[in-house]
């Protein structure tokens, strides 16, 4: 509802100032402003950019010169904490917890990309009876806290013996069963126009075929925006991997990190840095390929990061 | 849907169908094309979120401990939570927070926003560089470094004293466990700047062109103008940030080290949740906390939506 209005809103065009005495004025005015904002900015950047900025350059340090060290730069930098990083814990190596990571990751965003797609066009091009009910449990289910489905559910996989398994982290994305996806593609769909499937049926297309053929080629910027954010959110997932992942050998990167923080002596603040600078690569290089898609997806569809 | 699938094939067996025939085999494909789409999100939605929905609102009402049958003790797990003071301080820690921590993240998210809203260039990456720690935020890595930075004598410690502020530690004292995590989700100001900036460029500039003509300043700009123009980003901005904040685990989880320590002063809610149910396996405790903050979340989203129409303002709409 009120999703509704930031997303039919962002797509009326900006207005811009139309008088050129006016403009000359902002002109002016906005000669000295711009430094000013640009001060501004840049000392907010250094503000943000700071913890992230300090945890690269701790993870060079040696441990004892870490905490309370402000400054950035290391006396003398090594790789030392890498190393110690990436032997992992208790003979697990730290690919074993990356690649789990990237399974999880992947079998997410495909889960997510078909099953959130195929649900969608359900929701925006199908009539049927019901539908507006289920469309509106779905909104329902936008803002229901996920601690009231938890407990039974891992008591059904924990019967069904899938503790210790990857299936109850990947089942749910399989089943569109995080609404806010779903929600992003129905709205997607809804502004492609429809004489396109029209057309289609016409010249005696399916649905199958309308949406293999029509639809799922047009919406591939709202794939990428969904699963980046599906690869993202799975990523940085510790709930579910540390209810459900017993073995170390099956551990995502979250879970590891935190065994290895509770493991490695509290003092050993490098190792720990270099481990989090490492689990934290693969969101900050997606993050600088696809930063438009997502900042566009944040501001059309209110997703959260 | 089984009856109006036999009333298609049957309408199908007439040798001269009728258009109302027809149109009723049509429809009936329609059905079945729908519910054969829908198939993935209907059986998580049944398997998934309403049937465990169900489930643990039965759970509430027993005792169960995942190794024996549930057993039904009626009301007694909402008596005992009534009376439980680590659920008494873990509803005060998010509660605190959330009435702290989403103000303050959104005053710093729209003064960014307005900020960005004027400038001609760089706006893009300004955007993207603030926009960054949202994406990280809630990861187990920054908590590690938040940790880290935050620990007794600490780099920030340090930088509090060179501008003559005593925090006597924030990691290991209580009472600045707090501003450490409103600190925290501050630092994320960047998801709902983004959302703000949206809605700024929304805002027609001959309003603000017409209200100069007639000599409002700066203020009653923001006042007049802004404000009410903003105001449906606003309230979507503060549900969804307000919700967002009963939900703080792994950065609580992390820093504590799964206590909720020191003295319960980062005990959030979904942290204690998360120890009485996998921890001690009491299931049907865990369960009635779970429906606790169901019926919060939702009285809250009511209240949101009740009380808008008092203060959320649609350009269209007749005022």
């Amino acid at each position: 509802m009120s999703t509704d209005q930031v997303v039919t809103g962002t797509a009326a065009a900006v207005s811009h100032e139309s008088s050129a005495q006016l403009r000359r004025r902002n002109r002016s005015r906005s000669r000295l402003g711009s430094v000013g904002f640009h001060v501004g900015s840049l000392a907010l950047t250094a503000v943000v950019l700071y913890p992230a900025l300090w945890m690269l350059m701790s993870s060079l340090k040696p441990s004892s010169e870490i905490v309370g060290n402000v400054s950035l730069v290391p006396t003398g930098a090594s790789l030392d904490n890498f190393v110690t990083a990436l032997n992992g814990i208790g003979g697990v190596s730290f690919w074993t917890f990356f690649w789990n990571s990237v399974i999880l990751a992947v079998g997410s965003v495909v889960g997510i990309a078909l099953s959130s797609s195929v649900s969608a066009y359900a929701f925006a091009r199908i009539n049927f009876p019901g539908r507006n009910l289920w469309f509106s449990l779905m909104i329902g289910t936008l803002l229901l806290p996920f601690h009231v489905v938890i407990i039974p559910q891992y008591i059904v996989f924990n019967n069904l013996g899938l503790v210790n398994t990857f299936v109850p982290l990947l089942i749910g994305k399989f089943l569109a069963a995080e609404a806010f996806f779903v929600f992003l593609m129905v709205q997607f769909m809804r502004n492609l126009p429809r004489e396109l499937d029209e057309a289609a049926r016409i010249d005696g297309a399916g649905h199958i075929r309308i949406f293999t053929a029509i639809m799922l080629p047009l919406m591939k910027p709202a794939l990428v925006t969904a699963s980046i954010f599906a690869f993202i959110w799975s990523w940085n997932d510790f709930f579910g991997p540390l209810l459900y992942l017993k073995d170390p050998s099956l551990f995502s990167l979250p879970v590891a990190l935190r065994i290895f923080v509770d493991q490695t002596s509290t003092s050993d603040y490098g190792a720990q840095m270099a481990m989090a600078v490492l689990a934290l690569i693969p969101v900050l290089l997606f993050f600088l390929v696809f930063q438009r898609y997502l900042v566009a997806g944040v501001a059309t569809q209110g997703l959260k990061g | 849907m089984a009856l109006t699938d036999r009333v298609t094939r049957t309408g199908g067996l007439t040798a001269t169908p009728s258009s109302s025939a027809l149109k009723r085999r049509r429809r009936g494909a329609e059905t079945r094309a729908g519910y054969a789409f829908l198939a993935p999100w209907l059986l998580g939605f049944l398997a998934l979120t309403a049937g465990p929905m169900l489930a643990s609102l039965y759970l509430a009402f027993t005792d169960y401990n995942l190794f024996s049958a549930p057993e039904w003790i009626g009301l007694d797990n909402f008596r005992t939570l009534l009376e439980d003071p680590r659920f008494a301080q873990s509803a005060k820690v998010t509660v605190i927070y959330a009435l702290v921590g989403t103000p303050v993240k959104l005053v710093a998210a729209l003064a960014v926003a307005m900020l960005l809203n004027n400038a001609r260039r760089g706006q893009g990456f300004y955007r993207s560089v603030f926009y960054a720690p949202s994406l990280i935020g809630a990861s187990v890595s920054i908590a590690i470094v938040w940790k880290a930075m935050f620990i007794d004598r600490g780099i920030i410690d340090q930088i509090g004293q060179n501008f003559g502020f005593e925090a006597g530690g924030w990691v290991g004292n209580p009472s600045m466990t707090m501003p450490m995590f409103v600190l925290l989700a501050t630092w994320q100001f960047g998801a709902p700047m983004v959302i703000f900036l949206a809605g700024l460029k929304q805002i027609p500039a001959e309003l603000y062109e017409a209200s100069s003509v007639d000599g409002a300043g700066p203020v009653r700009k923001f006042f007049s103008i802004t404000l009410p123009m903003l105001s449906p980003v606003l309230f979507f901005n503060l549900l969804l940030e307000t919700i967002n904040s009963f939900q703080v685990f792994a950065s609580a989880f992390i820093i504590s080290g799964g206590t909720g320590g020191p003295a319960g002063s980062t005990l959030f809610y979904t942290l204690y949740l998360y120890m009485r149910g996998f921890v001690d396996f009491r299931m049907g405790y865990a369960s009635a906390m779970a429906w606790v903050l169901v019926v919060v979340v939702g009285l809250l989203t009511l209240i949101f939506f009740r009380t808008s129409r008092y203060w959320v303002h649609y350009s269209g709409e007749a005022k």
